[in-house]
């Protein structure tokens, strides 16, 4: 249970952790509270660890064009428990305890999560569910990437080898607005066999905007479009949510593991979307 | 090697470490402070907890060369020359271990946790306890340890 060998740095700036990755075989750490255990178990090794810790432009959070900008390296601890968060992104605020245990969370990063690009952890869900726009940084400059493109597989994201994510914006949603994060897990701080996310907002009793993802039930995190247009223009009051919760696990097709079946998965899945909705709803103020 | 200086209960040490080398067999090897236990050493089991400028961290999880300039404390920093620290004393009351492997571990992250949430629910403990592992206890000698240090301390304040 010990790592192989490998250099290690530690660059003060973007511009020197870019130079530092254009190495063959270089790797960022972050958190490394995935990296780590990777490592560790012999999954993976590197020539080089680039380690981005100690570049203070990377951590922080704050509110920037409609949206709560999170620089990569903020700790997860530290997002969780920041006001700005709360208020600006409160799915993302809900989210967060229900990453790993408090430990984890203390050394664990943001972005760190978001690359990493677990199939059933709830940051990347968060971020697909709030249409988040994650910064990238390379030697050609910085790019700017849709949640809904970054992931493209289990542990597979935008982010090419030589790039570091340096922040990720959550746009604001307006008042009226409610939220709710409701997962299925062993124990309180495992990873989630299956879970929801939803928002709603809404205006004079009826949803202007919706927003349902589920994770653990694919190799990325998915946003249920057709139950999402059973929710927005419709009022509140008529809405069968058992139906939309239906339709949000209609065309999926979860895996079967040893935690779970994928039936088993879809059949939870739909009583988490329908309790999720029920409390967004209710949060919204109209229940 | 690199040169890593740090803080470890309260003294400044100067140690030469390999990259790979965690702060967990850093502080056993280098450091000579082995309360800090190693069970999993892939971040499940919380034997290694220990607290990292503050903060209860895995130190499994961690190479040493991270901590570079950081303030450590590890179980043997805990205690006031001989006198126990509430969670300390608690722990042995409460019978709160049995073969003691886990403990440190548990002393360390009970500390942490007992700091932000002074005067916890049942279901806080159990969440604050969620990250360590024990294999004897059953876990309902920890629970009431966890109890009574928190009104222990919160009676000293
Ligand atoms: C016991 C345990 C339980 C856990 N439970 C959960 C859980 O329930 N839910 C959950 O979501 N997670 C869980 N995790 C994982 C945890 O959230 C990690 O912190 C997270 O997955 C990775 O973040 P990190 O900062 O530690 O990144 P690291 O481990 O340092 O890095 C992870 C990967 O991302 C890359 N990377 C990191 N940051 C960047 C960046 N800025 N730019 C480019 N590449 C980058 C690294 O190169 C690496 O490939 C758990 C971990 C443990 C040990
Ligand atoms: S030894 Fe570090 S968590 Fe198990
Ligand atoms: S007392 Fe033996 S593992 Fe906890």
């Amino acid at each position: 249970m010990k790592p192989a060998p490998f250099e290690y740095s530690a660059p003060t700036t973007v511009a020197e952790a870019i130079e530092a990755l254009s190495h063959d075989d270089a790797k960022v750490l972050a958190g490394g509270q995935s990296l780590i255990p990777l490592m560790a178990m012999r999954l993976s090794r590197f020539d080089r660890l680039v380690d981005l810790r100690r570049i203070p432009e990377l951590s922080g959070c704050t509110r920037v064009n409609g949206t709560v900008r999170i620089g990569a390296m903020t700790r997860q601890a530290d997002a969780e428990h920041d006001p700005i968060v709360a208020e600006g992104a409160p799915l993302l605020a809900k989210a967060l305890p229900n990453v790993g245990h408090y430990q984890i969370r203390n050394q664990g990063t943001v972005g760190g999560s978001i690359v990493h690009a677990d199939p059933s952890a709830e940051l990347p869900t968060a971020a697909l569910a709030l249409d988040a726009t994650i910064e990238i940084a390379g030697a050609s400059g910085v790019r700017r990437v849709p949640a809904s493109e970054f992931f493209l597989g289990t542990m597979e994201t935008a982010v090419g080898d030589h790039e570091i994510v340096t922040a990720i914006e959550f746009p604001v949603w307006g008042p009226g607005s409610g939220f709710a994060v409701e997962e299925m897990a062993r124990r309180h701080g495992d990873f989630a066999v299956v879970g929801a996310m939803c928002g709603v907002r809404i205006e004079g009793g009826t949803v202007a905007q919706s927003a349902i993802a589920m994770f653990g039930v694919g190799s990325v995190p998915v946003r249920c479009g057709a139950a999402e247009s059973m929710l927005t223009g419709s009022t509140v009051d008529g809405l069968d949510l058992g139906a939309v919760a239906q339709a949000a696990v209609a065309d999926l097709d979860p895996p079967d593991d040893l935690h779970a079946s994928g039936a088993y998965r879809r059949a939870v899945g739909a009583a988490l979307v329908e309790r999720a909705l029920r409390a967004a709803i209710e949060e919204a103020g109209h229940a | 090697m690199h040169e890593v200086a740090l803080t470890v209960n309260g003294t400044n040490m100067r140690i030469e470490v390999e990259p790979r080398m965690t702060l967990a067999d850093a502080l056993r090897d280098r450091c000579d402070l082995t309360g800090t236990h190693l069970a999993c050493e892939h971040g499940v089991c919380g034997s290694c907890t220990i607290s990292v400028d503050g903060r209860a961290v895995r130190s499994c999880l961690m190479f040493a060369v991270q901590a570079d300039g950081a303030d450590v404390m590890t179980i043997e920093g805990l205690a006031n020359g001989e006198e126990l620290h509430p969670v300390q004393k608690a722990f042995q009351a409460e019978h709160g271990l049995q073969c003691g492997f886990c403990t440190p571990g548990f002393v360390m992250s009970v500390t942490k946790f007992l700091e932000t949430t002074p005067d916890p629910t049942d279901d806080q403990i159990r969440d604050g306890i969620s990250g360590n592992l024990c294999r004897c206890t059953g876990y309902q000698g920890i629970v009431r340890a966890v109890k009574r240090a928190a009104a222990e301390l919160n009676g000293q304040s």
